[in-house]
């Protein structure tokens, strides 16, 4: 900021001959600040970056090490105090069935989720980019972000609303013929649940990556004799990748992260991570445990993030 | 414990308490209080020695309160302000454990009191961050429940490290389409008859409550109070709970979520607290409640005075305030559980029609004597040895229960 107001105040720095040291014509103070930094480009980018790099450092970073030392502590079990002596307990627990069953499920759903968005989202992309109208488009997109209008809380109580026993879809499936569903508060549910909450943060991206295809490439195949599915085998897919791949870290990480869904509409096995790292901190008072909790979705999208460079989704999204 | 939960009324509050309370301070590590740690600390509380006033003096002109959300409307705090020129400021705390880590240190020197349960009572008071009160100076005292007026949970060798406040049963929820009579045993939440068709709280302290069933229904084992176990009780309990867990539908965090089951009929029996049996039966749906054979679990509060409180004359204007029948009786409605000061009863009529019986107010001792009240599980049990299994190993066996 500070580089910017100088630049601005002072005359325009159009003559750099004019720089020799201490003899900038004009004079005033702020001519010789500004003139010192047009002429020193890095001092230029450190002062223009420096305040949002310290925010990322001071307030993102530092606090992520904090979490990560207080992992390695252990509290008194009697005044809720911390005790910082260093110990891996915390860690060898993480590695007891309870807790590998729960991080299981978790890394389940979330990949669930993200095929269940993927398979979804991509006719609905390829609809929206290359087959509707200029204004059916319009109104598509308008469909796809509406839900993110309404809050988070209100669409997961709409769906136990839809699910419970004696709900909308039971009432429906029964109206049809097929008999009452009761599906509320199970698994099931979380999957549809998720499922829908996180399907636009899938469609946006594949509909990015599906309009960028030139036609040119599709007609190409067909010249060279490929049918339709060989088209989207050999020539969609691939093209649409990096998009469905960036969505995908959408889906996963959030799902990865919830602790909300499983609460509300999960059933009596469906404690996620979040869930843990909440009582542990909410109920149990045991900050280490859950930091050291805490630490084992960091490292899963460490590795699914490595993956999804490797396939290109950070190229041209 | 998952107190917020208890208020029920406002999903999107406790939604949000949720997502408060999942980024919730650390506490501030500061000096790890006196008092040691678990297994050693020793038998008396390090503020058993100090002096209490004989008298409450000039008031400070502001008060600092720890509570539970609800637990500090405008109805009863405004007038309160009027009366004694103390500006109340609240600090709404989302569970016991929290209630602790803002105590940590005598409250230091910034909090005044705090309307701790029965679970964080002892870890309170034998960390040192609690001190006795003079309980004379607080004259509805003597208009309570018997029971409350020294409890063992805040009264430890005659002194009183607070006020009892207002306490709720852990009722046995059902519906009376399944049960035309009521149900006389916690058994029915074990009975495979049930299977998926029953929902309990999921809360650690829910291990007592299995520990209580067993200390009837086996008494081999030798339980006599829920919240000290052995580990071989302790582990019975623990594989109580690990048999019903198949047969359980949900274990609910919040009290709506299991209105909404009851409600749509998903499940028939389950563990509850009389607010959503009076919310239930007040819409309409065919449900009761009742305390079965074996007794039942329960949170009683306290008003507990820090060990640093800066203002301790309004603290005690406040004690002597909420203690009064009136305010007992508005908060006992507002929040749906029940009054410690007996006179209250009545109270409650004129603000809700049938309120004191609905919420046992009026009930005979005979009845409060069947509750085992909330309080904090410890290593050293009474029995000199040293050999229960405190609370944190409650929390890990609690996850691997529902996990």
């Amino acid at each position: 900021m500070a580089s910017t107001t100088a630049q601005q105040g002072g005359p325009a720095p159009g003559r750099p001959a004019a720089g020799t040291p201490g003899g900038a014509p004009s004079g005033g103070p702020s001519a010789r600040v500004s003139a010192a930094l047009w002429r020193r480009a890095w001092l230029r980018a450190t002062l223009t970056l420096s305040p949002p790099l310290a925010w990322f450092l001071v307030i993102y970073l530092a606090s992520l090490v904090v979490m990560l030392v207080t992992a390695f502590w252990t509290v008194n079990p009697f005044t809720n105090t911390l005790v910082h002596s260093w110990t891996l307990a915390n860690f060898r627990q993480l590695f007891t069935s309870t807790y590998l069953t729960i991080i299981g499920r978790t890394i389940g759903m979330a990949a669930l989720v993200t095929v269940t968005d993927a398979v979804l989202a991509f006719p609905f992309g390829y609809y929206m980019a290359r087959v509707a109208s200029h204004r059916g488009r319009q109104l598509l997109f308008t469909a796809v972000l509406l839900p993110l209008w309404a809050s988070y809380i209100a669409r997961v109580y709409a769906w136990i609303v839809i699910l419970q026993k004696g709900g909308t879809l039971s009432w429906f499936f029964t109206k049809i013929g097929l008999g009452a569903v009761n599906i509320g508060y199970t698994n099931t549910a979380m999957w549809l649940v998720f499922s829908y909450i996180w399907l636009p943060f899938m469609i946006v991206p594949v509909y990015g990556a599906l309009e960028r295809i030139p036609d040119s490439l599709l007609e190409a195949s067909g010249d060279l004799g490929a049918r339709n599915w060989r088209t989207v085998r050999s020539v969609l897919l691939p093209l649409a990748l990096p998009g469905v791949v960036a969505g995908s870290i959408f889906t996963f990480s959030l799902t990865l992260g919830d602790f909300i869904t499983p609460l509300l509409v999960g059933g009596a096995n469906s404690n996620f991570i979040g869930n843990v790292i909440y009582t542990n901190l909410g109920t149990a008072g045991n900050l280490p445990f859950a930091a050291a909790l805490a630490v084992v979705p960091i490292v899963i999208m460490v590795f699914y993030l490595l993956g999804a460079r490797a396939l290109g989704a950070f190229e041209s999204v | 414990m998952s107190r917020w939960t208890r208020g029920g009324a406002l999903l999107a509050a406790a939604s949000a308490a949720v997502l408060i309370a999942g980024c919730g301070s650390s506490g501030g590590p500061a000096s790890s209080s006196s008092g040691g740690g678990g297994a050693t600390a020793g038998l008396t509380p390090p503020q058993a020695g100090t002096a209490v006033p004989s008298s409450v003096g000039k008031t400070e002109g502001h008060l600092n309160l720890i509570a539970w959300e609800g637990y500090a409307q405008p109805q009863w705090v405004k007038p309160f302000q009027q009366a004694t020129g103390c500006q109340v400021s609240t600090k709404y705390a989302g569970s016991s454990s929290e209630m602790v880590s803002l105590m940590a240190n005598g409250g230091g020197g910034q909090y005044d009191l705090v309307s701790a349960s029965g679970d964080a009572d002892l870890r309170l008071i034998y960390g040192g961050d609690v001190k006795p009160i003079n309980i004379n100076l607080i004259p509805s005292w003597k208009q309570f429940h018997p029971f409350l007026q020294s409890p063992p949970f805040n009264t430890i060798g005659g002194k009183h490290y607070g006020v009892s406040y207002e306490f709720g049963p852990n009722v046995l929820l059902y519906s009376k389409k399944t049960f035309p009579t009521a149900p006389t045993t916690w058994g029915v939440l074990y009975d495979k008859k049930y299977s998926g068709q029953i929902t309990v709280p999921d809360n650690p302290i829910q291990i007592a409550d299995a520990a209580l069933y067993l200390s009837r229904t086996k008494p081999s084992l030798g339980i006599t109070d829920p919240y000290e176990l052995t580990q071989p009780q302790f582990t019975a309990a623990v594989n109580l709970l690990k048999q019903e867990h198949p047969l359980i539908k949900k274990y609910w965090a919040l009290a709506s979520q299991e209105i909404s089951l009851f409600q749509s009929g998903t499940t028939v029996v389950g563990a509850a607290w009389p607010y959503q049996t009076n919310t239930l039966v007040a819409a309409g749906a065919k449900v009761a409640d009742t305390i079965p054979s074996q007794g039942a679990t329960g949170w009683a509060d306290t008003w507990m005075l820090a060990t640093k409180a800066p203002d301790p004359n309004c603290a005690y204007k406040w004690m002597q305030w909420v203690t009064t029948p009136k305010i007992q009786a508005q908060q006992a409605v507002y929040f749906g559980e029940t009054p410690a000061n007996q006179l209250a009863c009545p109270i409650m009529n004129t603000i809700q029609k049938g309120s004191c019986a609905a919420y046992h107010a009026n009930a005979p001792e005979s009845y409060f004597q069947t509750i085992k009240f909330w309080k904090t599980p410890l290593a050293q049990c009474g029995n000199g040895k040293n050999d229960c299994v405190p609370f944190q190993q409650w929390v890990t066996a609690w996850t691997q229960i529902v996990g």
